[in-house]
């Protein structure tokens, strides 16, 4: 399970999360939601390890295993993965070759085997064709030129493959129609599973119908100030997040 | 891919300088420092016609009447010429047969260097032996050059220029310092003076190399000049490709590379000129490394020739180099595609001169420098067109990338055009290695290393891909190892 434990992070010398606790349990999934500003985005960086986004207090661990003493590739190797809200292009670099990088990379430091490279484009092309992605487009530098869908579809093609237990879902909906959010939202829900758990960052309840959570927690003011069912969802779309904002200030 | 996958696995396993062993050789010297009696000494060691001498003694002439330029943006300390031997090798008996009598602690440095010299290997199809032809220099002497039997049948004259002026001294005599005079800089003028080895290339007209051909330099003496001086001559319709490669020992003092290169490119002639430059580049104080003050120009001399260079500079301390095209026939083109690394103290001066004189020539640059450390890299191009280059094209495009915060990296493009019809383009740009890409790339397994090898591969991978695929990885290998602690 993921254990978050008044979790402080300040960026430069703002604090953003201020006594963050949150408990996610293997195969479930977790929605988080809040106004701009609340710390979402912080949350995600702090638990993936981004440099500037330490915790000045409390703990992060992840099966039992402390995350925050580890760097951002171990982390990811213990299966911490974060799809970005603004995934990042990579010039000059192949979607192909950057994701068999990254694989490979992943399992040296497990102490697995390689992933050969006829046996990693069958995996990809399996994938890609579950995500409805041109199988050319992975040909090209990751994300240089992509739509903003197809930024989002890459991020799960690339969740896919690298088949992560601790799962950050950063605003996967912004950016996407309504047909690209049942794809993606069908490549996430093919990934739940008893040993992972999931975090899915969101405005609005939209991406909620289609990743059913198991729990809504509301961040506000740099805490979870309100935890309920996937009803507090839709409380949250009807009234907004007014009542909750004098409670963070 | 597999390639990328290469750099990865190279940055974990390798030393940061690979190639900094030094080797205990027999060595004969000729005496310290330079005067008309050292010139004529290297002139006899190679048993050199008269002719020869008297274009050497000229070219000396000619150097004592100039000055060290100083215009490039480099600093260095001050070379004294008497403080260097101009000649060292290998003792050996002359006339080498075959491979078996080369001294086997040279062939074990080659060895070491990865170097494929053993042409039975390669033709046994022993595996990881690549087939392409090595001219090995070490020091001032080739000391074997690998496929010259295969290549003569089809007429490729392929040897060290000193073998080539006693076999076809007409060849050498018609074409040397018809590119690169004896005036033309310091640098060339003391390299005529005194070059004692490097390689010659003829391709017969109509005929395509079967090989890539390729010399390896290696200095390995201390206190030493390397001087080695190759001419490659494309006949009419013939093609090849060449490749060199460098590196030498870690020493504390400086040595000195002065190297020219001329090509000649006749009618329909193409010639594909590749580098792969790890010379030694000093400690992480800036202590010894080499000076690579080096002339390459290329003669597109025939209609609708072709040349093309592609460099990666990686190593050496200082650098100063311009592989430049002249481009005389009509439609000729040009091509420029350099990858400079820059990294600890380095500093690097280069790019490259396209003198379009023929109607409709082209040339094209790309040049990629990625600085990092305390390193400064300058890139200086001119694209010169002459009043009779009606039509003639260029495009020039010069990326930079900074890794921290102390390093520097500059654009210096000249262009002169005299003729009205001239379409030039020119694009720059300076772009620092960002948080948000080195970060991502972590986030999906990478470590800091890794992320900035990948991410500085991509960078440079419209050169790489310039590059013949044997070398492609080799030259991604070195991109990781030369960038190894760029991140703080």
């Amino acid at each position: 399970m993921l254990k978050i434990e008044n979790l402080h992070v300040a960026v430069g010398d703002k604090p953003i999360l201020k006594g963050l606790t949150l408990d996610v349990p293997a195969g479930e999934v977790h929605a988080i939601m809040g106004p701009n500003g609340a710390g979402k985005s912080t949350l995600g960086y702090a638990v993936a390890g981004r440099p500037g986004y330490e915790a000045t207090e409390g703990s992060v661990s992840w099966k039992g295993e402390d995350l925050l003493g580890l760097e951002p590739a171990e982390r990811a190797a213990k299966g911490v993965f974060l799809s970005f809200q603004y995934p990042i292009e990579i010039p000059g670099v192949p979607a192909l070759t950057f994701v068999r990088t990254a694989l490979n990379a992943q399992k040296r430091a497990r102490g697995e085997e390689e992933v050969s490279a006829p046996a990693f484009l069958k995996l990809v092309k399996a994938a890609s064709a579950a995500l409805k992605m041109d199988f050319d487009m992975l040909k090209r530098p990751l994300n240089v030129g992509f739509s903003g869908g197809e930024k989002k579809r890459m991020e799960i093609l690339q969740m896919a493959l690298l088949e992560p237990s601790l799962l950050i879902l950063d605003e996967t909906d912004s950016g996407l129609d309504i047909d690209a959010l049942r794809i993606v939202s069908e490549g996430v829900n093919a990934l739940r599973s008893p040993d992972r758990a999931m975090l899915v960052i969101t405005h609005y309840q939209r991406l909620l119908d289609y990743i059913k959570p198991d729990r809504v927690h509301v961040l506000a003011g740099g805490r979870i100030v309100a935890s309920g069912g996937p009803e507090l969802a839709l409380q949250l779309e009807a009234e907004g997040y007014d009542k909750y904002l004098p409670v963070a200030a | 891919m597999a390639a990328v996958q290469k750099t990865i696995d190279a940055v974990a396993a390798l030393e940061k300088y690979e190639h900094g062993f030094t080797s205990d050789i027999e060595t004969e010297y000729a005496p310290k420092g330079l005067s008309a009696d050292i010139v004529r000494f290297i002139s006899e060691k190679k048993g050199e016609p008269a002719w020869m001498l008297e274009w050497r003694l000229a070219a000396y002439e000619r150097w004592l009447a100039m000055e060290e330029p100083t215009w490039a943006s480099v600093k260095y300390t001050p070379i004294d010429y008497q403080d260097l031997f101009y000649y060292a090798a290998p003792k050996e008996k002359a006339g080498l047969k075959s491979l078996d009598e080369v001294d086997p602690e040279i062939l074990a440095i080659y060895a070491k260097l990865g170097i494929p010299l053993k042409e039975q290997e390669v033709l046994a199809g022993v595996e990881g032996a690549a087939r392409y032809a090595v001219d090995a220099v070490f020091d001032s002497v080739s000391v074997v050059t690998t496929f010259k039997a295969e290549l003569a049948k089809v007429g490729v004259i392929f040897m060290p220029i000193s073998e080539a002026l006693r076999e076809h001294p007409e060849l050498v005599r018609k074409y040397l310092g018809s590119v690169v005079p004896i005036s033309d800089n310091y640098f060339a003028a003391l390299n005529s003076a005194v070059f004692s080895d490097g390689s010659f290339v003829y391709i017969p007209p109509g005929v395509k190399c079967p090989m890539e051909l390729s010399t390896y330099f290696r200095i390995n003496a201390s206190n030493t000049g390397q001087f080695e001086r190759t001419l490659i001559i494309a006949d009419k319709g013939s093609y090849c490709s060449y490749l060199e490669g460098c590196t030498a020992p870690m020493r504390d003092e400086n040595q000195l590379h002065a190297a020219v290169v001329e090509l000649v490119a006749l009618d329909d002639a193409e010639i594909k000129y590749s580098t792969v430059q790890n010379w030694y580049p000093g400690d992480a104080e800036g202590k010894g490394g080499i000076y690579n003050f080096v002339t390459k120009r290329a003669d597109c001399r025939g209609d609708r020739s072709k040349v093309s260079w592609t460099q990666v500079e990686t190593g050496s301390a200082v650098t100063w180099k311009y592989p430049s095209c002249i481009l005389k026939g009509e439609e000729s083109s040009g091509e420029f595609y350099s990858i400079a690394i820059t990294n600890g103290h380095q500093q690097a001066d280069t790019g490259t001169k396209m003198i379009h004189l023929g109607k409709n020539s082209k040339s094209r640059i790309i040049a990629k420098a990625v600085s990092a450390g305390k390193s400064d890299s300058t890139y200086r191009g001119l694209v010169s067109v002459h009043p009779k280059a009606t039509g003639m094209r260029n495009f020039t495009q010069c990326d930079s990338l900074l890794i921290g915060k102390d390093c520097g990296s500059h654009t210096v493009p000249y262009i002169e055009a005299r003729n009205g019809s001239a379409q030039l383009e020119h694009e720059a740009t300076t772009t620092r290695l960002s948080d948000d890409q080195l970060f991502y790339a972590q986030q999906r397994g990478l470590s800091q290393e890794e992320a900035v090898a990948l991410l500085v591969n991509g960078f440079v991978r419209d050169v790489m891909q310039k590059l013949p695929m044997e070398f492609a990885v080799e030259a991604q290998k070195l991109v990781a190892i030369s960038l190894e602690g760029s991140v703080g």
